[in-house]
């Protein structure tokens, strides 16, 4: 494989690849916390810094598990160190702004079973991405969920103002919106290749 | 005695399949769901994958519910999850290679399914052994008969086949955007519509029933 530069690395897991809108990472928080522009940038911003503590941590101990021969252990130590990033986090909120702490609720224990995070360390592995690849593929995939989560609650936002059809109202409308956002993102894909 | 238990075991397991369905009514574990269903044949195995550990995992977080301490529990299924996760991974990989490379790493996101952490905390964790396995199947199968339902109706329209098999003429023109990502909440998000009205219309129909009766 020829190496990436590093921009390319960016722009593609932020737009052409985005990890909510092409490939299906981070569902979860997409649909749930993205009601109001107010939770969902913070939201954003607190996965974001989960993704780059645990693609620094998930670099050095591949490198480790390597070193041993233990790369069967490689899902369980991942997973145990993105864990532990989110309490982290968790601490620091509700310390720094418990009325934030409030309003992200059961979502922000859950960044731990957020597949994008897992998903960062394990695509950068899967890839044998460098150090500094591996950092721009995760302020990439950070910048990008958080552009998702922005842009999918500020047409959110809207719609609440307008008459909806009842049977849409719900899932099924953030779907068909998910799925429009999806769409536009696809006309990034000569960009990253 | 005996027929009522079984008759309760068997709602609670036709509650994972039909009424709780995971993917259609509690819209959990979407990543997957979404992301592996561009044809039938990988809905179907991502869809046991996770049958799979969800049952192992809740087996195992239900034999030690007594022994776990409150405060470590979520980091202990994490771990037991892996772990089955990672048996999975290697037992498709040995099985199927072609298999192993068309699912990608979503085999191992299996570990950050909210559905089968949600399965251990809620109901495993509180349950002896066989209720907790009963549970897991039902969830499992559900979850894999929703998988289906995407896979399915994505292959015939994003590719004219199902299973592999030609279901066209010559002169079908693919939806390729079926197959691409915006195509995976069009139609997931058209189900979830499509159970939406059905249900409305039930309701009104009672409800005109109802009314029925009182005049």
């Amino acid at each position: 494989m020829a190496p990436e530069s590093l921009g390319h690395i960016f722009l593609s897991a932020a737009l052409a690849n985005n990890f909510v809108l092409a490939m299906f990472l981070g569902l979860c928080p997409f649909l749930g916390v993205s009601a109001r522009m107010n939770t969902a940038f913070p939201m954003g911003l607190a996965s974001s810094f989960v993704m780059l503590v645990a693609s620094l941590c998930a670099f050095g101990l591949n490198l480790l598990l390597t070193m041993f021969g233990l790369e069967f252990l490689r899902l369980i130590a991942y997973i145990a160190v993105i864990a532990s990033a989110v309490q982290l986090v968790e601490m620091f909120l509700k310390k720094s702004s418990p009325a934030l702490f409030r309003a992200l609720g059961i979502y922000l224990p859950l960044i731990t079973t957020n597949c994008a995070v897992l998903g960062v360390a394990l695509f950068q592995t899967a890839r044998e991405y460098s150090f500094l690849q591996s950092l721009a593929f995760c302020l990439g995939a950070g910048a990008g969920f958080t552009l998702a989560l922005v842009l999918m609650a500020s047409v959110r936002e809207r719609l609440q103002l307008s008459n909806v059809p009842g049977v849409v109202q719900g899932t099924a409308l953030s779907l068909m919106l998910a799925g429009l956002l999806s769409l536009a993102f696809m006309g990034f894909a000569g960009l990253g290749g | 005695m005996n027929d009522l238990s079984q008759a309760r075991n068997f709602d609670e397991f036709m509650e994972g399949i039909w009424r709780q369905n995971p993917v259609f009514v509690m819209v959990l574990g979407m990543c997957p769901a979404l992301a592996v269903t561009v044809s039938a044949v990988n809905a179907l195995a991502m869809g046991f994958a996770t049958t799979f550990v969800m049952v192992c995992s809740c087996a195992l977080v239900s034999l030690m519910r007594r022994i776990v301490p409150k405060e470590v529990r979520i980091a202990t299924y994490i771990v037991i999850i892996a772990t089955f996760v990672t048996v999975v991974d290697y037992v498709i990989q040995a099985v199927s290679l072609e298999l192993y490379e068309a699912l990608g790493a979503f085999i191992q996101l299996i570990v950050v399914n909210c559905l089968i952490l949600g399965r251990a905390e809620a109901h495993a964790s509180r349950h002896p052994p066989l209720a907790a396995v009963n549970n897991a199947l039902g969830m499992g199968l559900g979850f894999s008969l929703g998988l289906f339902a995407l896979g399915a109706v994505r292959e015939i329209l994003g590719a004219g086949k199902l299973f592999g098999v030609a279901l066209f003429g010559a002169n079908f023109q693919p939806w390729v955007v079926m197959v691409l990502p915006p195509g995976g909440f069009f139609v997931l998000g058209a189900w979830l519509l499509l159970f939406a009205a059905l249900k409305r219309r039930k309701e009104a129909r009672l409800a005109a029933q109802g009314g029925g009766h009182g005049a």
